[in-house]
């Protein structure tokens, strides 16, 4: 078992002093694909943002390759090696496919790099080569999901942040969309994935992490999980 | 037929100047919505410090116009780091109103040092050359001020569409998290778009300086009439700022010499309100 890339130890997070996550601790190890799952308002999304930088907890540490991260401003996250896909995609509307892509890779000033990973984004998603001058809002959601998630891979993260792959996506596409996940850690990135469709979430991961009103409630392997009646009864309906 | 033509032409490198002026509210506008209430006041400053330097170093503004341009790069940058970011996230009207104080300051402090006095630069390389063609003439001074307007305009417009800085620039306007997530440094990107905004003021009020006289007031009526073709021509669009620029030019020009120089801004503003009332969201707004 490899060591821990990723360690969250102990964060509480706060919206205005309103305590929305109790003492969360994670880790995700090389090569792993990480679910955290959980109902709507557990406070995925909260611990994805603060991993990622976009706030900072109110006390607790977040560490990445052995180096302390918990106060790293959000932008400077991407030259250490994670890159986050929030959740809605959030590709930048007006701008084109390449744009967008381009832009994911904005820390990389390296011409030949960047045509590089351009061609190895289109290899993955061949529908967005044929997009690429098309503005981003004209696609459909399940071709903006996949512009958001190869805008993501532009700056070669060691660790890929994945925040609700499903949502406003019918359920044959979120099945395509978590293939390519598989495809994506298979080739070598680690990744960490919120998800509220529990069981296909948990099919594609190695290890998984349960969420409820900001505290983990459940941890152990994929498998563990999946066969738990608690985690069967509460989110697959069954 | 030809005083027409000649009124046009009038109208139109006005219009060009405008269009570069306004360029540096919009930007800003579009990027951060804010608006910066001092826009005409480094218009005001540009104008001082193209005066001095052409006054005391015999530095000819068709060359100081760089200095303009970099000294309000500067203050723009300084306004943005100073003022602009503490008064951002808190209620709407605050960066208004600390840009508003800012202008008072500015405009104050240039009458305390300098004077109300109009002061316009003498013996100056372009002064007196014409550019004559039939029964047109056209004013060496206005005729590089425009087309040089144009050409900065045209190399802003280069930089937002086809650059990654543009894009980031963009990016940071349409969704600054997101941008953030690409690792683009946001406040950064604020810094500098306050830097060009205000550039793009510096480099108009420099040039401006080789056939219009500055005083303390001078920035009003700029400021005034950048606001108007923002908004006229949509928040945050170039090419509408142009397009508006133009339009405010030509109604400025024809209505001077056809009716009455006093009517001249009346027939701006009207157009203005036309314009509004039938395109609230500007000619190229989104």
């Amino acid at each position: 078992m490899s060591d821990a890339i990723l360690k969250v130890h102990d964060i509480h997070c706060a919206y205005d002093a309103v305590p929305v996550i109790h003492g969360i601790s994670l880790e995700v190890r090389e090569g792993e694909i990480v679910a955290i799952v959980g109902a709507n308002g557990a406070g995925k999304s909260t611990t994805m943002r603060t991993i990622a930088g976009l706030m900072h907890p109110t006390q607790g540490t977040v560490s990445f390759l052995g180096e302390d991260v918990t106060r790293t401003a959000g932008y400077a996250m991407v030259t250490k090696g994670i890159s986050f896909v929030p959740e809605g995609r959030r590709l930048f509307s007006k701008l084109t496919v390449r744009e967008n892509l381009e832009l994911g890779a904005y820390t990389e000033n390296n011409r030949p790099v960047i045509e590089e990973r351009l061609e190895e984004v289109f290899t993955l998603f061949p529908i967005l080569k044929n997009r690429a001058n098309q503005v981003a809002e004209t696609m459909s959601g399940g071709e903006q999901q996949m512009c958001a998630i190869a805008r993501g891979l532009m700056s070669k993260p060691k660790l890929l942040m994945l925040d609700e792959l499903s949502l406003g996506l019918m359920p044959s596409l979120v099945e395509k969309v978590l293939e390519t996940v598989v495809e994506i850690n298979r080739k070598g990135t680690t990744i960490l994935l919120v998800e509220q469709m529990v069981q296909e979430a948990l099919e594609i991961a190695t290890r998984g992490y349960v969420i409820q009103t900001g505290r983990i409630v459940q941890e152990g392997t994929a498998r563990e999980l999946l066969e738990s009646d608690s985690v069967r009864k509460a989110y697959m309906g069954m | 037929m030809s005083t027409f033509v000649q009124v046009l032409l009038d109208g139109l490198l006005a219009g060009m100047l405008y269009a570069l002026v306004a360029a540096g509210l919009s930007l800003i506008w579009g990027v951060m919505d804010v608006i910066n209430f001092a826009h005409g006041e480094f218009l005001m400053v540009a104008m001082y410090l193209s005066y001095w330097l052409g006054f005391l170093a015999h530095i000819d503004p068709i060359i100081s116009w760089v200095a303009s341009g970099a000294f309000v790069f500067i203050l723009g940058a300084l306004t943005y780091r100073f003022i602009v970011s503490r008064c951002i996230g808190k209620a709407a009207m605050a960066p208004l109103l600390a840009t508003f104080g800012l202008s008072m300051f500015l405009k104050n402090f240039c009458l305390n040092r300098f004077s109300p006095n109009f002061r316009i630069l003498q013996t100056t390389l372009l002064e007196g050359r014409k550019f004559i063609l039939g029964d047109i003439v056209i004013g060496l001074p206005q005729l590089v001020t425009g087309l040089f307007s144009l050409a900065i305009l045209f190399t802003l417009y280069y930089l937002m569409k086809k650059t990654r800085l543009g894009w980031a620039i963009q990016a940071t306007a349409m969704d600054s998290e997101a941008a953030e997530l690409m690792g683009i440094n946001t406040d950064r990107i604020y810094l500098l778009v306050f830097g060009l905004g205000g550039a793009c003021v510096g480099i108009a009020g420099g040039l401006l300086t080789s056939y219009l006289a500055v005083h303390p007031e001078v920035g009003a009526l700029f400021g005034l009439i950048a606001f108007l073709i923002v908004a006229m021509g949509g928040f945050g669009s170039i090419p509408g700022a142009l397009a508006a620029a133009i339009i405010i030019g030509l109604v400025e020009a024809l209505a001077g010499f056809y009716i009455a120089p006093v009517f001249k801004y009346v027939a701006v503003f009207a157009i203005y309100l036309v314009l509004i009332m039938a395109r609230p969201k500007g000619l190229f707004g989104w």
